[in-house]
């Protein structure tokens, strides 16, 4: 149903928008603001480690790892409703 | 022959990690046996290279998109694999540990900034670059700005962006051909260009992909085995990533109970621990513009966009934009640990292996303080004349921290030839790659595209090949007069790169309204800018502004850049409706590629 009408495609880019959007966010979030409070964190501890350290040593990696697969899944159920997935 | 290859890629390296593991078992029976540490190194460097060279030379090709974009038939999960190679360069395997050692915690702005530029590369970059069909960087720059002005600044950034980077590359690869090999820096330069050669040449971006993977095995295993050994020695368990947190408190108290003073005296070319592990009090800003510059150079530098123009669809990119960043994670997520471990192992007075604390005597009568001595990257001195190693008389170089953690954790020689191969693999894969991005970029775009459009393929790709030789040569005899530190360097071409083409590459996609004035303007005004403040703190004698030093100098040249494109792009004409349809067909996966099978 690859449906190629100017609205079709108006409306698949606006949600490719919103989702980017949220995902640079996220991506300020972890790799920003987090790593820049690891003062603040760190009075807290996560496995034995200083939380603020932790952020910057392991969690927002991972976090960082989740955000893309979880893009890529959002972004491929986009791509099939408006029928533009290769 | 070539898609039974790509069929049987598990079955392929499958058997080539067995063989890998076989031959190490080997080197350590080998040892056992009494062999001298010279053999082990040699073998070890010997034997991956030739498989290499073996691979560059089967994936020989004479075909304009198997050179250029390995005939985009590389699955995901493997051009992830060669993307995480490419990425991971000497900087990465041999530096960056040695970096979150001696420089805390401003310098984990690195770690983060490493990673999280893959989640721009994946909502940003990747997928639209790689259904614009391109076979380099520029390429895209040119056709959608239009214009042979626009292609031009972007060849020029790319090169300049690339070639710093592959001079530290090249520096590695001579450093560790030096010291396993026993030949002069200057040789083992040339030496490691030479094997280099073997894996592009012939092949081009195939050769190199496949080389690519190959390298990832060797490097992830060097750099995973020994410490895991070392956390079972040190009683941390099996994977040290959850539990070396006590090592991380144990330093802080090791820290209070030594202090942290800096040396009596500075040895040239060493350095003691002056920074304390984990402190990140006022140090945020320091951290984040690091990051930033990091995150973003990530996402401008064309050796890692162009990886992702070889995959089968823009899915397929998407998804090994994920994979690539999950098998980099095998190794930054190593990098502190195996950094905080070593600490542990030098400051611990309570284990065998602690070098502080000792006498003198005892410190300079460890075979590995010898050896290390011996080439001028580590010192004991006794400055205070109490006869006992201090904290600050025990001068270290940043950049050996990897490659003497084995000897330094009391691990069996054969583990530091395992390291040697793997350190030499990270180099050289990423050499492979920038190597390939500058001779593309000047044979596609520079010699195809503006001199020469009519030039058949045979030409075309003998002026690749012709053009791979000279930068190689050129990068090599730069790397010789050693000019930078490995990791300086390396943080030169993210700026670099960041401050021409990352605005440029964006709002190529996400702003309609660019024109190829506005992305001339943002190229030659960012990189302009970034450039000259460089000069000003490194060599000016200017006083950085807000703490912005020459490591991320990119924090300068981006803004610039951004208000130069739009405020030229808003003064200029707005781009044809050709164009403007273009960015259109861009923004979704479906079609064909906007470029086409030229």
């Amino acid at each position: 149903m690859a449906d190629n009408s100017a609205q079709n495609r108006a409306e698949h880019w606006r949600k490719t928008r919103n989702l980017t959007i949220l995902i640079l966010v996220l991506w300020a979030i972890f790799g920003i603001i987090i790593p820049y409070n690891a003062d603040v964190l760190n009075s807290m501890s996560f496995l034995g480690f200083p939380l603020g350290y932790w952020f910057c040593v392991q969690g927002s990696l991972i976090a960082f790892v989740l955000m893309i697969w979880f893009q890529n899944w959002r972004q491929d159920t986009i791509d099939d409703e408006h029928g533009v997935s290769e | 022959m070539e898609g039974g290859f790509t069929k049987n890629l598990g079955k392929v390296y499958g058997l080539y990690t067995i063989g890998f593991l076989v031959f190490f078992a080997l080197m350590a029976l080998l040892e056992r046996m009494g062999a001298s540490p010279e053999t082990i190194g040699i073998g070890f460097l010997l034997f991956t290279i030739g498989i290499y060279a073996l691979i560059g030379w089967l994936s020989r090709t004479a075909e304009v998109d198997a050179y250029y974009v390995a005939g985009r038939e590389v699955p995901a999960v493997y051009n992830g694999m060669a993307t995480a190679a490419d990425w991971m360069s000497g900087a990465s395997f041999v530096a960056l540990a040695g970096g979150v050692y001696f420089g805390g915690y401003p310098y984990l702005g690195f770690i983060v900034g490493w990673t999280g530029g893959y989640v721009l590369v994946n909502s940003l970059m990747a997928p639209y670059l790689r259904k614009f069909g391109c076979y380099t960087v520029p390429d895209f720059i040119g056709t959608r700005y239009g214009g042979n002005l626009a292609r031009l600044c972007a060849v020029i950034v790319l090169v300049v962006a690339s070639f710093t980077y592959v001079t530290a590359q090249i520096n590695a690869t001579g450093t560790i051909a030096a010291r396993t090999l026993g030949v002069p820096f200057e040789v083992g330069v040339y030496l490691g260009l030479l094997g280099i050669f073997i894996c592009s040449m012939l092949g081009g971006m195939r050769g190199v992909t496949w080389t690519q993977v190959a390298q990832y095995i060797v490097l992830i295993i060097a750099y995973l085995l020994p410490l895991i050994w070392m956390s079972n020695k040190l009683g941390y368990g099996i994977i040290p990533h959850f539990s070396y947190g006590e090592g991380v408190q144990r330093i802080a108290e090791l820290e209070a109970q030594y202090g942290l003073a800096p040396a009596a005296e500075n040895v040239a070319g060493v350095r003691v621990l002056t920074t304390p592990q984990n402190s990140p009090a006022g140090g945020g800003w320091g951290m984040v513009t690091l990051a930033i510059a990091m995150m973003t150079g990530t996402a401008s530098l064309p050796h890692i966009l162009m990886r992702y123009f070889t995959t089968p669809s823009v899915r397929a990119a998407r998804k090994s934009v994920a994979w690539s960043l999950f098998f980099i994670l095998m190794l930054y997520l190593s990098a502190p640990a195996l950094a905080t471990l070593t600490k542990v192992n030098l400051l611990d007075p309570n284990l065998p292996t602690s070098v502080i604390g000792k006498t003198i005597e005892e410190v300079t009568n460890i075979e590995w303080v010898q050896r290390w001595s011996e080439v001028g990257m580590l010192a004991v001195a006794d400055q205070s004349g109490d006869g006992i190693v201090q904290l600050n008389e025990f001068f270290m170089r940043p950049d050996i921290v990897v490659l003497a953690t084995p000897e330094i954790a009391g691990l069996p020689y054969v583990i530091s030839g395992l390291v040697a191969a793997g350190g030499l693999a990270a180099a050289m894969s990423t050499a492979d790659g920038l190597l390939l991005a500058i001779a593309n970029a000047l044979s596609h775009d520079l010699y195809y595209s503006i001199i020469d459009p009519k030039a058949d393929t045979r030409k075309r790709l003998i002026v690749a090949r012709v053009l791979l030789i000279f930068i190689g040569l050129a990068a090599a005899f730069i790397a010789s007069l050693k000019l930078t530190g490995i990791l300086g360097a390396v943080a030169w071409a993210f700026c670099f790169a960041n401050s021409g083409l990352f605005f440029p590459l964006v709002l190529g996609v996400w702003w309609k309204r660019a024109n190829a004035a506005g992305a001339v303007a943002g190229m030659v005004v960012g990189f302009g800018v970034g450039a000259w403040y460089l000069y000003q703190v490194f060599a000016g004698g200017m006083e950085p502004w807000m703490g912005i030093d020459h490591l991320r100098f990119g924090i300068i040249g981006m803004p610039a850049s951004l208000i130069a494109m739009i405020v030229v792009s808003l003064l200029t004409p707005a781009p044809s409706q050709e164009i403007q349809d273009m960015v259109d067909e861009v923004r979704i996966p479906t079609g064909k590629t906007i470029l086409g099978s030229h």
